[in-house]
């Protein structure tokens, strides 16, 4: 899972006439704005490092303008390199020959791009099987090809349309089917979603994480939303300006943004789709680990002396068992029911959440409850609660 | 020392020109009645062709390539129109400007579709070219048809030659615009999927200039039918014969005869090329 399939080393990209005097200028220490002003070369990607480990879902993020494009283009030099190494499994990118480079493009990498760009002038089957008619392959092979990779992307009964009889967000497909039918190890997509509708780009990002299920594909996904690569992105990497600032997983980069550009990114962002409830609980409750010898006296004398209204009732093994109150306690005590198992103390419609449930799906959980609402992980274990205090904190921070 | 008012000639450019001229017919004659040779003999070839198959066969042809790239109502209209030629008494005419249309169109379309190509893929051939195609298509067919007739004697040979200089400029400008106009994001898809160079011109750019490369060769059409009466001045036969003649004459009847058939034939060529453009 982690093995590394693309290691990106000092790259660079100056546009203009005479890039290596541009790459003088860059080691002695000018900027990108007193090379422009000097020179009248743009330096579009400015030393990119950065490693893609093999099957995932590697974003790269940034405004227009900050160089993703640029970058993503050099991995397969459509864009040619000025200087520095991409390494893909281990042959340097840069140093490739036309037939080298002709080879990676038809086996290894295949590409998505923004604009779908689909060749009017063939039908679905033939631009799915585009790829591979450029291998030379034989129609009837290269066809049975294009048709499972169709069938993947859910437009197996459309192999004879033109793309123009067709909407945008299948137009994608056709482009999608295209890359996956040369069976790449490595997929470059060029904001492949972006020129869609919402609902649609929801789908099509959908469609994307249950194929990457099937198949553990490397996907460079190029993006300037950040909705979108928080969600699909296993690792984002946030351009600004031709660099690099802050490669990280989603949550790193929202709980630690590198600075106020990547900070700027997420201003607009609703923290409440990103953030999960294991990543806001807090264990400042009360817990009751509840054992013979411990009975409902011990828990509500434990309540009052930490000012508690609610207490957590965990078993040895801190396995989540339930919620009381002193309220429930003290009627349990006056009913007199003596015996160390208290569980007919426990509130009902007690509901916890998983560690991974969305700030957004707990929140109805969060408003209507009085008591913070617990947390458990995977293995039924408790973590903390979330209150609706940590809930608006965490409103408020972002 | 008075001023210089321009109304003495200090360039004696018409008398260099006349040297040139001089001694390129004087000294390359020769060569030029050589190369003359491949072209009469094509030239003379199709006329006979055209003219030997029986006109039912060849309004057949016209009507089988209507109903294929324009559709059945076009048909019907070209079955009419030669019919019509047929009936005007012009059809032997008309079989050899189609001659002469076909062999200078189709050299046009050789020479000019991979110029055109190059000028579209290289703004260095594109700048090179533009001068010489303005040239081409501006400078009066009287200027150069002195001297082609000189270097090629009087005949249809001349005509065509005379044709092709006039008729190249637009399939070659409407090849490069067609292949301008491709959207740089397909050549970069055709790239992406490890196309070479020679697969994006034949997979990709071609295919997509096709439509811009027919009205192209329709131009040319048109342009090669447009000098038909020029070349006739020049001993070219076929439809501009007898409206030279006619002009000659004072026969306003038969000059106006010959024009119907230069526009009548302009006309189906023009329909069937068009379509040919569109349907692919």
């Amino acid at each position: 899972m982690t093995e590394e399939i693309i290691r990106v080393e000092n790259l660079y990209k100056i546009f203009g006439p005479s890039p290596k005097n541009g790459m003088k200028l860059i080691k002695q220490g000018l900027d990108k704005d007193e090379i422009f002003k000097k020179t009248g070369m743009t330096v579009g990607v400015q030393d990119a490092n950065f490693t893609v480990n093999s099957g995932e879902i590697f974003v790269i993020m940034g405004l227009s303008g900050s160089g993703k494009s640029t970058l993503v283009r050099m991995l397969n030099r459509l864009i040619e390199i000025t200087s520095g190494s991409v390494f893909v499994g281990g042959q340097d990118v840069a140093e490739l020959d036309a037939k080298g480079l002709t080879e990676l493009r038809r086996n290894q990498m295949s590409m998505v791009f923004q604009s779908f760009a689909l060749m009017p002038h063939l039908n679905v089957i033939e631009n799915a099987a585009f790829g591979l008619s450029l291998a030379k392959m034989n129609k009837e092979k290269r066809h049975e090809r294009a048709m499972e990779a169709l069938t993947q992307v859910g437009l197996e009964a459309y192999p004879n349309s033109f793309p123009d009889e067709l909407s945008g967000g299948m137009q994608q497909r056709v482009g999608l089917a295209r890359a996956l039918a040369v069976d790449p190890q490595i997929l470059l997509m060029d904001e492949a979603f972006s020129a869609l509708d919402p609902l649609i780009r929801a789908e099509m990002q959908d469609q994307l994480l249950s194929l990457q299920e099937k198949h553990q594909r490397t996907i460079i996904f190029i993006s300037h939303d950040l909705d979108e690569a928080m969600r699909i992105g296993d690792r984002i990497a946030i351009m600004e300006g031709g660099r690099i600032i802050q490669v990280g997983t989603p949550d790193e980069i929202l709980q630690d943004p590198a600075n106020d550009y990547v900070q700027a990114f997420f201003r607009g962002v609703d923290p409440t789709s990103i953030l999960v409830a294991g990543d806001i609980a807090r264990e400042t409750q009360t817990t009751v680990i509840k054992h013979p010898g411990k009975g409902p006296r011990t828990a509500l004398q434990r309540l009052i002396s930490q000012d508690r209204e609610f207490g957590y009732v965990l078993d040895k093994s801190k396995h989540f068992l339930g919620v009381v109150s002193t309220d429930s306690l003290k009627e349990y005590i006056s009913a007199d029911k003596g015996a160390s198992d208290f569980s007919d103390a426990f509130l009902e419609n007690v509901t916890p959440v998983s560690t991974n449930d969305s700030m957004q799906e707990i929140i109805d959980e969060v408003a209507t409850r009085p008591w913070p609402i617990p947390v458990l992980n995977d293995e039924q274990e408790y973590v903390g609660v979330v209150s609706k205090n940590i809930f608006l904190q965490t409103l408020q921070k972002k | 020392m008075s001023w210089y008012t321009f109304d003495e000639k200090i360039i004696p450019l018409d008398s260099w020109i006349q040297i040139g001229v001089d001694i390129l017919v004087e000294d390359y004659r020769d060569f030029f009645q050589y190369i003359k040779m491949p072209i009469e003999q094509s030239l003379e070839g199709l006329d006979w062709l055209f003219n030997t198959i029986n006109p039912w066969v060849i309004i057949l042809f016209f009507a089988f390539a209507t109903v294929k790239y324009v559709g059945k109502r076009a048909t019907f209209f070209v079955v009419l129109t030669f019919i019509l030629i047929g009936l005007l008494g012009l059809w032997e005419d008309t079989m050899t400007t189609l001659s002469m249309v076909v062999l200078s169109v189709l050299f046009c379309a050789i020479v000019g579709i991979p110029l055109g190509i190059a000028s579209g893929r290289s703004n260095r051939v594109e700048t090179f070219l533009r001068p010489l195609l303005d040239v081409m298509q501006t400078t009066p067919a009287f200027v150069y048809l002195i001297p082609v007739v000189m270097l090629f004697s009087i005949g249809t040979v001349s005509g065509v030659i005379a044709t092709i200089v006039f008729a190249m400029p637009p399939i070659v400008r409407l090849t490069n615009l067609g292949i301008r106009q491709v959207h740089p994001e397909l050549v970069e898809a055709g790239e992406a999927f490890g196309a070479t160079t020679m697969q994006v011109l034949i997979k990709v750019q071609i295919p997509q200039a096709w439509p811009s490369i027919m009205a192209g060769v329709n131009q040319t059409i048109m342009m090669a039918l447009s000098m038909v009466v020029i070349a006739a001045l020049i001993g070219a036969g076929g439809l501009g014969m007898p409206v030279f003649q006619g002009l000659n004459n004072l026969n306003i009847g038969m000059a106006t005869t010959g024009g119907i058939g230069i526009v009548l034939l302009a006309m189906v060529l023009d329909r069937i090329t068009q379509g040919m453009g569109q349907n692919n």
